[in-house]
């Protein structure tokens, strides 16, 4: 730091850009802090429990209205499909995968990143993301759970689903623990129940917290029970931190397990275009790609509506940003390797698939508008001044979410609908359930996302607070200076 | 039930019957650091310190192991992996062995996945089966309860809870001590 002079030393009015330049450099280097404008612990518990103590705003009423009528459309399309047959939807002999597995690889896309963000960022003490944490496990959960629903009904007969546990029954059946589906089956189960298990015991210490504080007697019940009785002990807090720490390294397994087990479904087939080992960290880089786009969706609006910018600042955003380009360029890259591995095997139905059919055949315009959406839009983040307007950057992580869904559809059906034989060609064309089915699904998880805001802290208070200066033991309290971050001994 | 409250702020009212603990609260995360150090030295083993969030280093001001959840995970890590392996084992090589693409009917790679995916179930669930149970939860009542300002514990406040169940609890030479590090709010705590 010898290089920078002293702020007290007048500045060389012969030199007086070089001092501007050193500045500037200083202002670099300074941190931003993980909550802004010096804001104290109680004032962090005050803040985010009001947005479940103060009656719901007018727009929420609104987006509960418009996402339960959604969710309707859901329910009553899988209705049908369940009492009709999966003809309902627009798959057939030639593509006989089709939307029901492209939302299914979509949504379970987006729960990656809550895990992703929850736990990859925990076990790498990047502390900035305790303010976003809660939020996306949340969205990790419902997005899964909106996952589950397609598999689940897609297999036709739904009340045989159960056969896929492996439970003792009235056939002596047993699946067949060698295949990649049944895979996926434990894959989705699993990461289901480990993220509530890990979303939960992040939320005991708040509840808890809300517990101590609300008036509503029905609501503090209902914090009493999910709190399980906490007090904040140091001899609790102990075993919370492990634990936590433990469910994060479980966690981390458990993204790159469930995005392995995922693309199985795909790589261990023999289809063009879908038979490769690259698909493995494509499903991952793709997967927390889509998830960091939805989450930049969530929380621009929250954090503006419920005003929450000084926890959820901009820093956030921009660092949701900066995850999105990197996953992105991941995704370019891959997409650039799966060209060459086509080209460079040698391989005519690999070169075909990839080559010819996706880019010039029927379904080229998915392909032009993933490729634009995915790998040219979220190259404007590579603009400080885009990253850090929320707006903006909601705008734009728009396209390469619609992208990641582009993708694939690209993959799944531009790969079956042509395969080896000719003859057995096709087409798939979407019916309007397949559509209102997938819309349908937005609306569940808007809605358990809305009801998820409205009565849980959307933001991990206890956590938050743990990254204040003032919770640092080991320096005067108040004295709050702005290059302090990153402090753990 | 009785007459005599269950909280009684020191020096002043009525001492509850039966003592559970004396608290003191502290202004910050440092003065409670330094407190805990002080009362870990005095040997004390029955006591806690009480914070609206973990402050880091604590355990180790208090003078704590390193928590025992680690083990669990471990164990529960161990319950997936075998309980997997027998499960599949069993039901593919055994009880309903199936021809599937000429593969061995025991395949321990293609059983890797399930396997994997079982071990991580079983450790997320005893971990939070230990997070729970070692922290002494659920739990439906605590004898702190009954003081009012203690539910200030999980938004700003900052406590230090010596129990008289303590060998070296003494009811004067503790509040003195409480007193001394720099506690206010000293409350004798009652239980039933």
């Amino acid at each position: 730091m010898s290089y920078f002079t002293p702020s007290t030393v007048p500045a060389d009015p012969l030199n007086r850009h070089e001092s501007a330049e050193i500045a500037r450099a200083r202002q670099e280097l300074i941190r931003e802090p993980y909550v802004n404008n010096e804001r104290s612990a109680a004032w962090v518990g005050d803040h985010i429990a009001s947005v479940v103590e103060n009656p719901a705003p007018l727009w929420w009423w609104i987006a509960v209205g418009i996402a339960g009528g959604v969710a309707s459309l859901a329910g009553v399309c899988i209705l049908y499909l369940i009492t009709t047959g999966v003809g309902v939807w627009g798959e057939n002999k030639a593509a006989n995968w089709a939307w029901d597995i492209t939302n299914f690889v979509f949504w379970i896309g987006i729960g990656h990143a809550g895990t992703m963000i929850a736990a990859i960022l925990y076990l790498t003490r990047q502390r900035w993301a305790s303010g976003i944490n809660r939020a996306a496990e949340a969205m990790t959960i419902f997005a899964v759970m909106c996952a589950g629903v397609f598999p689940a009904v897609h297999v036709g007969r739904v009340w045989f689903a159960w056969y896929m546990a492996p439970i003792p029954n009235g056939n002596a059946i047993w699946p067949n623990f060698r295949s990649p589906l049944l895979w996926d089956v434990f894959a989705v189960n699993t990461y289901l129940g480990v993220s509530i298990m890990f979303w939960y015991v992040g939320l005991i210490p708040d509840a808890a917290a809300m517990r101590d504080r609300i008036k509503n007697k029905i609501l503090k019940y209902f914090y009493a029970v999910i709190c399980l009785g906490w007090r904040g002990s140091a001899r609790q807090w102990a075993n919370y931190e492990f634990g936590y720490l433990m469910l994060a390294g479980i966690a981390t397994l458990l993204v790159i397990t469930t995005c392995t087990v995922v693309s199985s479904d795909f790589s261990t087939s023999v289809i063009p275009g879908w038979h490769g080992t690259i698909f493995i960290p494509y499903f991952g880089v793709g997967a927390i790609y889509g998830g960091f786009c939805m989450l930049i969706i969530l929380l621009v609006p929250i954090r503006q509506y419920y005003k929450l910018q000084d926890i959820v600042t901009l820093r956030h955003i921009d660092l949701c940003c900066r995850y999105t380009l990197l996953m992105g360029l991941f995704v370019a890259y891959i997409y650039g390797m799966e060209f060459f591995i086509a080209y460079y095997s040698g391989n005519p139905n690999e070169s075909f698939t990839l080559l010819h059919d996706r880019i010039f055949g029927p379904y080229w315009l998915t392909w032009d508008l993933m490729m634009i959406f995915n790998c040219v839009i979220p190259q404007l983040f590579w603009s400080k001044r885009v990253r850090r307007t929320p707006w903006l950057a909601f705008f734009i992580v728009l396209f390469p979410s619609i992208g990641m869904w582009l993708e694939r559809y690209v993959i799944i059906v531009s790969s079956i609908h042509r395969d080896f034989l000719p003859s057995s060609w096709g087409m798939f064309y979407p019916t309007y359930i397949d559509v209102l089915t997938f819309t349908g699904t937005f609306g569940i998880f808007f809605l358990m996302y809305l009801l998820f805001i409205r009565f849980l802290p959307v933001i991990a208070i206890a956590e938050v607070r743990s990254v204040l200066p003032e919770a640092n033991p080991h320096q005067p309290p108040v004295v709050i200076e702005h290059n302090q971050g990153g402090s753990h001994d | 039930m009785t007459d005599t409250p269950l909280v009684c702020s020191v020096g002043s009212g009525q001492m509850p019957k039966k003592l559970y603990a004396v608290a003191a609260e502290f202004a910050n995360p440092t003065a409670l650091y330094e407190a805990a150090e002080k009362v870990r030295d005095h040997g004390f083993r029955s006591w806690d310190c009480y914070t609206p969030y973990a402050i880091h280093g604590l355990d180790k001001a208090m003078g704590l192991k390193k928590s025992w959840v680690g083990v669990c995970t471990l164990v529960g890590g161990l319950h997936g992996l075998i309980g997997g392996f027998l499960l599949v084992t069993i039901t593919s090589v055994y009880i309903y062995p199936m021809d599937t693409q000429g593969k061995p009917y025991f395949s321990l790679p293609a059983f890797v996945p399930i396997l994997d995916l079982l071990t991580i179930m079983l450790a997320a669930i005893f971990t939070l089966k230990g997070i729970i149970l070692l922290s002494g939860l659920p739990r439906l009542h605590h004898p702190l309860w009954e003081w009012d300002l203690f539910s200030r514990a999980t938004h700003d406040k900052f406590f230090v809870v010596i129990e008289a169940k303590d060998p070296r609890f003494d009811e004067k030479a503790t509040v003195d001590l409480l007193q001394e590090m720099g506690g206010t709010n000293l409350t004798f705590i009652g239980e039933e």
